[in-house]
Order: structure tokens, then sequence, then C-alpha cells
């Protein structure tokens, strides 16, 4: 025993480290004992679980080639869409002036605001150490991901001549001119590139260790030689994880302040101008805080016919599922107080457009029917949320996702459009309408974004094994088998 | 062709359990045996104080990073905006900071991140598609459900902490599904700098 004595005297900094090692393991074991549902039970032995999770990408099944050619077909559309806008302009779009912006930036805003969730679940609660995420959070961050790809599509169609994108990237051109930094519209790119690079590498990161698995179970030897070129030939050793973990925490400290610049930085298009219903400090916050609410909703949408489809029961429980809900009720009343600052301030600031804009206008002007849907889908149905039946209910809980996926469209359609048609001067008002191609682009860019995350599901570990198997020993290690409690609620 | 037992180089075990590989390798450095290096299907901090492991430094090759990218995105501003080409926008200061400020902060985050990714492949020698460990049979599962160690033993058989023979018996006693004999030279099996 000397020699183990020894031991703790050759490596007297680390010693310390061990204990919060050991304490954080039985941290997350006795949360996993008081929470009413566990977050994994009836896992499988080590290797039966990473051929569970693994599965889908050798296996084919019966829906997923239906929904992938209709998907798909959503594509050829999107894309013929924007053929047509390459060719006619944005005179094929439904603006006018006023409404200089309509559909494109009302879809921008929103998708980019259902990216935010994924990086909320994924960096947010790493760095909180939160370890439920663990089963979720390649959803999540795959979301996030697609979901720029979408965005950012959007206000290059709207340059109105796209093909000169990269006239918005600061370069020594022949023209002497550059982007002009004190407007709002480079600080987009700086703020979009930036934050689909990161979330790309923070990504792509956490499926290393997850290719490298797939890598050695992969049936046939060109998915292994394929898988194994993108797991750049991570083996999994001591010193390899020592520096991994610290990089992809910094990954994940690096994506939190993220998640609040992009939308703030979104949100200041429009409070920078002087525009009633634009031109307010509250934009910022009252942005993000949509944007999670959003992606919320999506995150849902997307796992939970995945997790009945691929039989995830025992991975993703109803712990996740009722967290979710918990997290949209709260971010769904953040916005509820946001509205109500909104209407307030207009009243109380006695400006008289303000007042139009928002008391007037927007419930009983001609968006008056979107705006309804609106504060019902966004304000009261996350309110049943409030009740533990319906936070476990799958059906409740696809629904009010639905309800509010649907409601933050259109509470960026009623904060651009229904602020533009209505602005200062009564003699410039204009209607808006939506064409056949504005609307080809909204339900396009769906298409896309179910296109891609249906070959994610085929070709990437969806759920992140290695973290998994990681939770499954602190389970383990905290004296509970991970049976919690016998059988699966619902 | 794998040196035969005695020779340096390095001895490997299999475990089947996260707990009993722990076990072999605190019987290991009992005996006196410092140069281990295990290969995980997970991350196990536990392993840290144990083989000796400090905290990646990467963090401040990320700190750097994002100074970098700070002054370069406020530097591409200044130069674009100020003095390459002086804008009146709306009456404001040609030098405006706090409508710089935005796209600096977003040069240092995009900048950081390179740095924590491609450092961190700098840092481990990534990619590496094939190492001379790979070829040891069953070595594939320590990314599944396997726990590997590997020993770095001398050529002296009977010298403690070194003979590989020894490492080997003590990692069967302690649970390994079988061990393998010395296999290449120290440094240059897996993913080297073991400790």
């Amino acid at each position: 025993m000397t020699e183990a004595t020894g031991d703790a005297g050759r490596f007297p900094v680390a010693r310390g480290r061990a204990v919060v090692v050991h304490s954080v393991a039985e941290g997350a074991a006795e949360r996993a004992a008081i929470e009413e549902y566990p977050v994994a039970y009836d896992l499988p032995a080590d290797g039966p679980l990473t051929d569970q999770l693994l599965s889908p990408m050798w296996t084919s099944s019966h829906i997923w080639w239906p929904l992938f050619i209709v998907s798909g077909l959503l594509v050829v559309l999107f894309l013929y869409a924007m053929a047509v806008t390459f060719v006619r302009g944005i005179g094929a779009w439904g603006n006018n002036i006023p409404v200089a912006w309509a559909y494109g930036i009302t879809d921008f805003v929103w998708w980019i605001g259902i990216g935010h969730a994924g990086t909320f679940i994924s960096a947010f609660l790493i760095l909180l150490n939160q370890r439920w995420r663990a089963s979720i959070n390649r959803f999540a961050e795959t979301m996030t991901l697609f979901a720029l790809v979408n965005a950012s599509l959007f206000p290059l169609l709207h340059l109105g001549r796209p093909w000169f994108f990269y006239w918005l990237i600061p370069y020594p051109a022949t023209t002497g001119v550059w982007p002009n930094f004190k407007s709002s519209l480079p600080w987009d790119v700086a703020a979009i590139s930036t934050y689909f690079t990161v979330s790309l590498l923070f990504w792509y990161l956490g499926l290393v260790p997850d290719l490298a698995a797939a890598r050695d179970r992969a049936p046939g030897l060109w998915r292994r030689r394929i898988y194994g070129i993108f797991a750049l030939g991570w083996r999994g050793s001591s010193n390899e994880w020592r520096h991994y973990r610290v990089a992809y925490t910094l990954l994940a400290g690096l994506a939190t302040p993220l998640v609040i610049s992009v939308h703030s930085i979104v949100s200041l298009d429009f409070a920078i101008t002087q525009l009633p219903g634009w031109h307010s400090t509250i934009f910022p916050p009252y942005f993000v805080v949509g944007a999670i609410y959003s992606g919320l909703a999506m995150v849902l949408l997307l796992i939970l016919p995945a997790r009945r489809v691929f039989r995830l029961d025992n991975i993703i429980t109803m712990a996740h599922l009722s967290n979710i809900a918990k997290l949209m009720l709260a971010t769904g009343s953040m916005l509820a107080y946001s509205y109500m600052c909104e209407a307030f301030m207009a009243w109380y600031s006695g400006d008289p457009y303000e007042h139009y804009a928002m008391l007037v206008a927007r419930p009983l002007g001609p968006y008056a029917v979107v705006f309804w849907l609106m504060l019902f889908a966004n304000v009261v149905t996350p309110q049943i949320f409030w009740w533990k039946r319906m936070r476990t209910s799958v059906v409740a809980l696809f629904i009010v996702s639905l309800f509010v996926f649907a409601g933050m469209w259109c509470e960026r359609f009623i904060i651009i459009v229904g602020s533009l048609n209505r602005d200062f001067l009564p003699s410039s008002w204009h209607f808006y309408a939506p064409t056949w191609v504005d609307l080809s682009l909204l339900f396009g860019s769906i298409g896309l974004f179910c296109f891609l995350f249906l070959a994610f599901l085929r070709w990437v570990p969806m759920v992140p094994v290695s973290e998994v198997k990681r939770l499954r020993f602190e389970l383990l290690r905290g004296g509970q088998v991970p049976r919690i409690r016998g059988s699966a609620p619902r | 062709m794998p040196p035969a037992h005695g020779s340096p180089g390095r001895v490997l075990g299999e475990f089947t359990t996260a707990e009993s590989m722990l076990a072999a390798v605190d019987a290991l450095l009992r005996e006196g045996y410092r140069t281990l290096e295990t290969f995980t299907p997970f991350d196990m901090p536990e392993l840290d104080d144990r083989l000796g492991l400090r905290r990646s430094r990467i963090g401040w090759l990320v700190a750097a990073g994002g100074f970098v990218g700070m002054v370069l995105a406020y530097g591409v501003q200044w130069w674009a905006n100020v003095h390459d080409y002086p804008l009146n926008s709306g009456g404001r200061p040609v030098h405006a900071v706090p409508a710089f400020l935005l796209a600096t902060f977003e040069g240092t985050v995009l900048f950081a991140a390179f740095a924590a990714f491609f450092g961190l492949m700098i840092w481990l020698r990534l990619p590496k598609l094939w190492a001379p460990i790979d070829e040891v049979d069953g070595f594939g599962r320590a990314s599944v459900d396997r726990f590997w160690i590997a020993v770095g033993t001398t050529g002296d058989a009977s010298g403690a902490g070194s003979g590989g023979a020894r490492a080997e018996e003590i990692m069967r006693r302690s649970g390994a599904l079988h061990t393998v004999g010395a296999v290449g030279a120290v440094g240059a099996v897996g993913t080297g700098r073991g400790r």
C-alpha cells in the first residue's frame, strides 16, 4: 500500500480533480433517481447498444424511401422557384413598395431562429452539465446546420443579383469598394457565416468518436473505408480523449454566445431602422427567446417520429420530452411577456405611429387573422404544458409543436409585413400578397430541410453513441442498473 | 514481424469492462509500470490522475486564435471603412467603434473555433488513418465496447515495471480477456505520447 500512497504523492494535482469527476458521476445518478422519469432505461451492454444506435445506417426502414422521395420532389420545386427568381428577379415575388421585405426575410428570420435551439440544447446544456442532453444533442445540432443552410439561402436570393453574393465579403476588389460595416447587413453576413462554421465544427467534432464506431462496425469494406476517412483515425486513446474533451467543451463555450449574438444581430436589421413596429430596444432578447422557442418545437417535431420509427424509447425518454416541454413553457412565457411589453410601450410612449402600428394595425388591420393565429399558437397552446399529463403525452407534444412551428412563422410575418405595409404615410400603404414563387420557396425550403434530415438519419450516427455509453457507465457506477423503475413510462 | 517477448515495445490487454480495465491500470501502476496508454470507447476522465495526464493546454491555443480573429476582424473593418475608403454613412463618425464591434466579436469566435478544431487535429496528429496498433486482432472494438491498455516495456524481462511478460500476467490477473505480446517499439504504436 505504500506504493499506492506514493502514487497519490506523485500526482497531487490530479487527485483533486478525480474527486470532482466522481461527484459528478454520483450527482448524475442521484438526479436520475430523484427525477420522475429516467434519462435512459433498459440499456443493453455497450456492444448491442452501439449496434442498436448504428443499425438505421445499415438497414433501410419502410417509411424512409417514400418520405425521401416526397421531400426530394419539394426540393425540385424549391430549385425551380429559385431558377425563376434568378431569371425574372425579385419581381417574381409579391414584394412591393413599401413591403420591400416579405416572405424572403420572413423565411430567413424563421429558419435562423429554428436553428438556435440546436445550439442551445447541445452547447448551453453541456456547460450546465445537464447530462440528459446526451441522447438528443445530435438531432438538435443537425437541425441547426440544416436550418442555417435554408436561412442563408433567402438573403442571397433576395439580393436581386444573387450571383454577386461575394460582394458581401470584404476582399480587395478592383473597384476599390468595400462593404459598409456601419450597415446591419454585413453584420448579418459575419454572424451567420460564423454561426454556421462553428456549428459545423462542433457537430463534426462530436461525431468523430461515433464515426470511429461506425468504421469499426460497418458491414462491407467500402462503408468501412468511407467512415474510416471521416473518423480521421480516431482510436480513443487516453491522450486523444484528454485533448478532445477540452477542445469540445471550449467549442461549446464558443457556440453558446453565438446563440445570443446571432439572433440579436438579425434583430438589429429591424431595430436600427425608424419604422414603427421595428424601432425598439426589446428586439434582441425578444428575437432570441422566440428563436429558441421555435427551435424547441422543431426538435420535438423531429425526435417524436424518429423515436418511434427507430425505437429509441429507451434513450429518448419522457425525461427528455417533458424537459423540452418545460423549456417551451418557459421560453413561450418570455415571448408572451415580450408581446405585452411591445403593446404596453406602444401605448405608454405616446408615439402615435407606434400606437397605431401595435394597437390598431396589428389586431385589426389586413393581417389580423395572422396576428390572432400567432397569439393563439405561441401564447395559448403551450399553456397546456402546465399539466404533467400534457408534458408526457406524445400527441399533445406533437400538436403544440406544430402550432408553435407555424405560430413563429406568423410572428416573423407580422413583424415584417405587418409593420411595412402600414408605415408613416397612409398614401403609401400597400397590401402584400405572396405569389406562387413565394409559397414555393417557403414549402420548398421545408422540403430541403426534410430531405437533408432524412439523409442524415440514414448515413450519420443520429445519437451520440459514445456519450450514451458514458451515461450508461455513470448510471451503472452510481449503483444504479440502467433499468430504472423496471418498465417504460408509456 | 512482431518482435518476440522481452524486447522493447508494448504489450496490450483487452478488457470487457471499464472497471476491470481501471483495476488493471491500478495494478500496473503499483508494479511500477509508468508508460501506460488506454483506448476506450468513451471519455474516461477517471484515467487522468492515474496516468498522470495534465489538463490539456489547448485552451491557450484557442485564446490565441480568438485574439488573432479579433485583431483581424477589427483591422479589416478599420482598413475598409476608415482608411482605404472613408464613407460618410448618415453623418456617423468615420471610425464608428460600436458599429465595428459586432463583426469583431464574430471574428473572435470564428478564429477561436478554428483554433480549437484544427489545433486539436494538429495536436493529436490527426487524420492518421492507419497505425500499427490497428493490425492487432480485435482492436477495432476499442471504439465499440472493449477497453484496451497498452503498456510500454523495456527489453529487461525481470526489471520491475518494465517486463512485458510480467505486465501481461498482471493484466490477465485483473481480468483481461486476452493480452497481446510486444507490438512494435514505444512511440510507434497507437497515437504515441502516452504520458
